[in-house]
């Protein structure tokens, strides 16, 4: 265990590398589903706020479906 | 065609069954590379266990590189066919793009020290890494200055020019004297690294690319959202 961590003197280089790569992919992942959530609450707030004749309208769009019954910014 | 081609694309990406696929592919990849590369492949016998850094390093500059001549060719794409799902493709690949091309430059500079003994050389592989870095940031920084049309022309022709950066980090090694070694890895000719060096990098190099598509499918997502937005408005 001791020999993983030292790495033969360079695990302070081969552990922040690792570390850096991987602090930098939560960082981009945690950004980019924020914009996803916000996105999709303003649009779900705008579709059901619409009046009964455009909801019909923007429902037979086949992206507008898939994004109304859509929850998946919160899930992943 | 090529309108019904980009709407199923568009309910595929949409999906959230995509998303997951994507996502658990990209955990089980990763998982198999960090434990090959971290406790599987031996150390090198001169640069020791310094050689791991190469697991990370390697991978984030290839797709660094992929995802900005992807960009490039969608650009000329976005000039020849006039297709907005070019510009929102392209966009959406960007920020992926840029955070690898930032892991390659910081990873290199973290390998260098004990391998070169220095953080930083104007060496020709790692100068092209940075111009391509900041091609990165112009292409984004465009989006940010400039609205829709404007923004997608501008944005495009950075890619395109940026593009005649990517032969320049590739050949760099064999052009000039570089503190780099010429290309172990190869598609068209033998590769000369080990088999046990090999699989991790192949391993973190799927992860790396999983993640920039989970990144890519999302961000694609938010913008697919922002535009039928709009359309509610306009209705």
């Amino acid at each position: 265990m001791i020999n993983l961590l030292l790495m033969n003197g360079y695990g302070l280089f081969v552990w922040s590398a690792f570390a850096f790569t991987l602090i930098n992919f939560f960082g981009l992942y945690v950004i980019i589903n924020r914009q996803l959530i916000k996105e999709n609450k303003k649009f779900k707030l705008k579709f059901n706020n619409l009046e009964k004749i455009k909801y019909i309208q923007a429902y037979k769009q086949s992206t507008n479906q898939v994004l109304v019954s859509s929850n998946a910014a919160q899930k992943i | 065609m090529l309108n019904s081609f980009f709407e199923i694309f568009k309910i595929i990406s949409l999906s959230k069954l995509t998303r997951i696929i994507v996502f658990s592919l990209f955990v089980i990849f990763l998982t198999l590379g960090l434990f090959e590369s971290l406790l599987l492949s031996p150390e090198d016998y001169i640069q020791s266990d310094a050689v791991r850094i190469m697991y990370v390093h390697v991978p984030a500059a290839w797709i660094s590189l992929g995802i900005f001549s992807f960009i490039a060719f969608l650009s000329l794409g976005i000039f020849i066919f006039k297709n907005k799902n070019f510009v929102i493709i392209a966009k959406s690949f960007a920020p992926s793009g840029l955070v690898f091309n930032l892991i390659a430059l910081v990873t290199g500079s973290i390998w260098g020290k004990p391998t070169w003994g220095t953080w930083w050389a104007w060496d020709p592989r790692i100068t092209s890494m940075l111009v391509l870095f900041l091609f990165y940031v112009l292409y984004i920084v465009a989006w940010r200055l400039f609205e829709n049309d404007k923004a997608a022309k501008i944005s495009s022709l950075v890619a395109i020019t940026g593009f005649v950066n990517v032969p320049i980090i590739k050949f760099s090694v064999d052009w000039w004297a570089s503190l780099h070694q010429p290309s172990s890895v190869k598609i068209l000719s033998e590769t000369t690294i080990h088999s046990s060096m090999l699989t991790p990098l192949l391993l973190m190099t799927a992860a790396f690319a999983l993640f920039s598509v989970l990144i890519f499918l999302m961000k694609y997502n938010v913008e697919l959202i922002k535009i039928k937005n709009k359309g509610l408005d306009r209705l």
